[in-house]
């Protein structure tokens, strides 16, 4: 047992170096970042549509080293009676994290923390369903983290979306989001793990209806000051833009080689299709 | 308050913002009167109860000595919690913490937390050993609105006025203290709504089920903010944001002056 605590406490050490070795470069002289992308780049973002042959909608998302899986049952039977609207689709959202998708082990349990993101994200859905025409009954959204290297909630949000959209919910808009913030003085976008634990780190997380750009969510944590906020906004609204594009290119891949013609990312989209 | 006829005052109040005027006289941006008592509980290391009009909120805080996390040996912690006691409102249940209290006492938390006026370094006690932890726990007496800012200023109200006990061999000594918790700053919590079109803050129990969604922010006395927080079904624009953080820059130096009277 003690050979093993040794080598345990060795290993997590050797996790730790990179944020131990002192005064780390956050953004060089070229304007790179540790891992080599510019201050406004996110991490390579990769969606495939339709990957839960059960569920009415799915979507599968890496986003850096982020995976995460989404599936979309409903409208449906809202159940227990009780939390029905007669007025709406009540909108839930479950953001889970899988065990093993962090260093050390998860608890299955929910914490708090993914009763917060829960809440939140399910209300940044809120707008952009067309919940008044589906009275009575429930859109369940699951979302279930695989991998995780910072920026999940954001990750999951976006992955719901598609999901969404792939189970023919009539939406506004879809809702995509990116986690800006600061790293040692700089405003950057998408943080990863390193960039998250700096000494003046600042996360950012914000997703809007991309056409209309109104915030349904937007939450943080860090010491920002208004002029700080104002820049770190205008480059995530850049950067949504980017994801929101690879949402829509992702749907219409599943569509523009498929027979159902009943899907209106098919139709709609056929313009732009031979440019992807 | 009759539940029954809430949905009559909730079109009521939208009519009104709409005129710009609010039920009970206040400007958009204006507060109700805001009191602070301390001493509320003997045995807690520190407490305060705030009330912001019929919005009754206490918090305590209890000072422990536990082992401190293995990531950080010499450092203590703080956690939150948040109890939305049936006694304050029509509309809490007994049970398990709900998603409303748990989204408000992680907005406290964060907070007090990012603003870095807590040295956790300096709350270790023997290293890898132990370390102080705070509980700060809230509970609602009365629900009239706004329960993130009494909340808030209450927990913040109520760690400044904690005592750290003494300690005789890792055990604490009752009713003796080493001395008063230390802050660095005292963030505040600001919360404005949208109700239609109109940012307003320090809604009460009726306007907040008139609002569409909800923002807050915590301000620091220089004028850093140290968590956001958007609630609430409905969206903002980014700059009714900007206006609801001048709203809440403007707004803490008023709360502020509560804090010292």
């Amino acid at each position: 047992m003690a050979i093993k605590k040794k080598e345990e406490k060795e290993k997590t050490e050797k996790k730790k170096s990179p944020k131990s070795e002192e005064k780390l470069e956050y953004v060089n002289k070229q304007g790179k970042r540790l891992d080599g992308r510019t201050v406004e780049e996110t991490r390579p973002i990769k969606i495939t549509v339709g990957v839960v042959p059960s569920a009415d909608g799915s979507c599968y998302l890496e986003w850096g080293q982020n995976k995460v899986i989404a599936a979309v049952y409903g409208p449906r039977e809202c159940l227990p009676k009780h939390t029905a609207s007669p007025y709406k689709a009540v909108v839930r959202y479950t953001y889970r994290m899988a065990t093993f998708s962090v260093p050390d082990r998860k608890n299955p349990r929910p914490g708090r923390r993914d009763v917060e993101i829960s809440k939140v994200s399910a209300e940044a859905f809120e707008k952009a369903i067309f919940t008044e025409k589906f009275p009575n009954t429930a859109i369940d959204i699951f979302v279930e983290v695989l991998d995780s290297n910072a920026g999940t909630r954001i990750a999951a949000l976006t992955t719901a979306s598609v999901a969404l959209a792939d189970a023919g919910i009539p939406m506004r808009d879809l809702v995509a989001g990116v986690a800006v913030g600061r790293a040692d003085g700089h405003i950057i976008v998408d943080l990863n793990k390193y960039e998250e634990d700096a000494p003046d780190a600042v996360d950012m997380p914000i997703a809007i209806l991309p056409n209309s750009e109104e915030i349904v969510l937007l939450q943080m944590d860090g010491l920002f000051s208004k002029k700080e906020w104002q820049q770190a906004r205008q480059l995530a609204f850049a950067a949504i833009k980017n994801v929101h594009a690879l949402q829509k290119q992702a749907l219409l891949k599943k569509y523009e080689n498929s027979e159902s013609a009943e899907k209106p990312e098919k139709t709609e989209k056929t313009n732009g299709s031979d440019v992807q | 308050m009759i539940s029954q006829f809430l949905d009559l005052k909730t079109d009521k109040v939208l009519q009104s913002i709409r005129d710009g005027k609010r039920l009970d006289g206040r400007k958009l941006d204006e507060y109700r009167p805001v009191s602070i008592s301390k001493d509320v509980s003997v045995n807690a290391e520190g407490a305060a109860r705030v009330r912001i009009g019929e919005t009754d909120v206490i918090v305590g805080v209890k000072m422990l000595p536990m082992k401190p996390f293995p990531d950080s040996p010499n450092d203590g912690s703080l956690s939150v919690g948040a109890e939305l006691l049936p006694i304050a409102s029509p509309t809490f249940e007994t049970g398990p913490p709900s998603e409303e209290s748990i989204e408000i006492a992680r907005v406290v938390d964060r907070g007090i937390r990012e603003s870095k006026c807590i040295d956790f370094k300096s709350w270790g006690i023997v290293e890898e050993e132990l370390a102080w932890n705070a509980f700060v726990d809230i509970y609602a007496i009365n629900h009239d609105g706004n329960l993130f800012d009494a909340s808030a200023l209450a927990a913040i109200a109520a760690l400044s006025d904690t005592k750290i006990p003494k300690l005789e061999d890792g055990k604490v000594v009752k009713g003796e203290f080493e001395g008063k918790l230390k802050l660095s700053r005292k963030p505040l919590l600001c919360t404005i709504a949208k109700i239609g079109n109109s940012l307003v803050a320090d809604t009460t129990f009726a306007e907040e089920r008139a609002q569409s969604a909800r923002f807050s922010v915590a301000v620091t006395e220089d004028e850093y903010l140290s968590a956001f927080q958007k609630g609430g079904l409905g969206s903002f624009t980014a700059s009714e944001i900007d206006s609801a953080i001048d709203m809440a820059l403007k707004n803490s130096k008023d709360l502020r002056k509560a804090m010292k009277d």
